[in-house]
């Protein structure tokens, strides 16, 4: 037998969300923004430590960036919120953990970590990549004028690299507002964990799914503007004219076109 | 030529009979090529000296040396009576200098690239001020100012505010150039500065480089513009394999080169 929407269900999943839908929705958003904010600080460590000359702290972090590029990040969130009981015998994230004021809970904190710890590992690639993209010379010109290192690179190398690493990087957000639901495994209340309360108490997982689904894409797609501002920014010297939002969508003229 | 820079030191000032650069025995490898076979050079203060010889014969190399984006493997260059790259060990020995010394070395020297290499996120007056501003500390409206007048005198004075994307390779070398000026630098060094432009943007760059000479600044110029050698030189230094083969006036080295090598490359040029 075909399945037959139940439109009022759907209907009241979309429009009509009970109250623990709203906080689960913050919850992801709050999840999401913090795992990437971390993940691009440890993304930018991590090529900081394999360009340094000291050699276990490459090592280190060449080993870091093989596990997390390498392992499914389910089991990574379930090793960084247990493991340490696990092996250890004591909690690293209490249940609780109150934060400037707030209280969450440590799932929440353990989860973020997770995501982050995985992200940094992707970023880092992203940064490295869009850090070798910049031509020698410009820092060759940046020395030759008395700049030091540090200076050539935040000043001349790291403005143009952000160019190349903000596309990337949109993307990478992109999945990682997704990526969260995969939160609900520890017991994360947001928005997937949402759903899938919801379709044990009703048994119909279809609606309760479609309804979850578009929810996840009305995120990307307010991130899919942001993102396409953020990129007119930085690129605002060498290319007037970007793509328009909706090519974006469509997922056609993603280029590089006019960049370095 | 030299005269009105030597000029501005009073009489009794030491420097002024002092070479400004002393390149002694000047070694540098990559891997198992040797490029630098033992320079010597010095350059006294007001001079333009160009360097002439085959591609590969290490006479970039050389100029990357004198402000250490090459570090050099044997001999000892100084600048002003300090020494590049290297202070003295305990032992006599010398090692590399600290990256602060180093940098305040460059920022006395002038570089100018063949492909120019202007910063692309930033406008041309912002190319300009921006070592002043961030390697020197000077205040803010005094470098703009500064940077407008180096723009007039490049002649760029409408293209303050455009980006390097949107200039010609001319006026983008011309840009460079007023960068490097910006730093008030005691040395300017062109590194093959027109080799990269249209035929037809070459010879903007060279009146540039023309009229600075002709103010008395020291240049080190590696170039194919035997014209420009001939005219804004006071003496040409011949490399090949690594070495100086000779040096002369323009006028003695373009038409009585002593050296065969000399002559075998002057005649495929000129």
């Amino acid at each position: 037998m075909l399945h037959q929407i139940d439109w009022q269900l759907l209907a009241e999943r979309l429009f009509e969300p009970e109250g623990p839908f709203w906080r689960a929705l913050v919850t992801t958003v709050g999840i999401a923004v913090a795992a990437e904010i971390a993940g691009v600080i440890i993304g930018f460590l991590a090529v900081l430590a394999l360009r340094s000359r000291i050699w276990p702290l490459q090592i280190v972090t060449y080993l870091y960036v093989w596990v997390m590029r390498g392992t499914p990040i389910v089991v990574q969130i379930f090793f960084v919120y247990f493991g340490a009981n696990l092996f250890l015998g004591f909690d690293l994230f209490p249940r609780e953990v109150s934060l400037i004021g707030f209280t969450v809970s440590g799932a929440i904190v353990a989860g973020t970590v997770a995501l982050a710890l995985n992200e940094g590992a992707y970023m880092s690639e992203i940064v490295r990549a869009g850090i070798d993209s910049i031509d020698r010379g410009q820092l060759e010109s940046a020395l030759a004028v008395g700049m030091l290192k540090s200076t050539a690179m935040r000043r001349i190398i790291l403005p143009q690299a952000a160019r190349v690493i903000i596309p990337p990087l949109g993307n990478q957000f992109n999945y990682m507002l997704k990526t969260t639901s995969l939160l609900a495994f520890i017991g994360v209340y947001e928005m997937f964990r949402d759903a899938q309360v919801h379709y044990s108490v009703h048994f119909q997982p279809v609606e309760v799914f479609i309804a979850v689904a578009l929810w996840y894409l009305v995120l990307t797609t307010i991130w899919g503007i942001v993102q396409v501002q953020l990129e007119r920014r930085f690129g605002a010297s060498e290319r007037e004219e970007t793509e328009s939002w909706l090519n974006r969508f469509l997922g056609f003229g993603r280029s590089d076109g006019g960049r370095r | 030529m030299n005269a009105q820079l030597a000029a501005a030191l009073p009489p009794t000032d030491p420097a002024r009979a002092l070479p400004i650069v002393r390149a002694a025995d000047v070694h540098k490898s990559f891997g198992t090529l040797h490029v630098l076979r033992g320079v010597s050079l010095s350059v006294m203060r007001g001079e333009v000296v160009c360097i002439i010889g085959p591609s590969g014969s290490g006479k970039t190399t050389f100029l990357r040396c004198l402000n250490h984006l090459e570090r050099i493997d044997g001999g000892r260059i100084e600048i002003d009576g300090q020494l590049v790259g290297y202070r003295e060990g305990k032992n006599g020995k010398l090692v590399e200098d600290t990256k602060v010394n180093i940098a305040r070395m460059r920022a006395q020297i002038g570089f100018v690239f063949q492909r120019f290499n202007l910063w692309p996120h930033m406008t041309a007056l912002q190319n300009i001020i921006e070592a002043p501003i961030r390697v020197k500390g000077e205040p803010v409206d005094q470098v703009i100012a500064r940077a407008e007048a180096l723009l007039d005198r490049v002649g760029l004075r409408d293209k303050r505010n455009a980006y390097p994307g949107r200039l010609s390779g001319g006026q983008q070398q011309r840009v460079a150039i007023a960068r490097a000026l910006a730093m008030k630098p005691k040395l300017m060094l062109f590194d093959e500065a027109t080799s990269a432009l249209d035929p037809e943007t070459v010879g903007e760059v060279l009146a540039v480089m023309k009229e600075l000479a002709a103010e008395g600044m020291t240049m080190i110029c590696v170039t194919h513009e035997m014209g420009f050698a001939r005219e804004a030189g006071d003496r040409v230094v011949m490399m090949d394999e690594g070495v100086v083969v000779e040096e002369g006036t323009p006028e003695s080295l373009f038409t009585r080169a002593t050296q065969e090598r000399t002559r075998q490359f002057l005649a495929k040029i000129l």
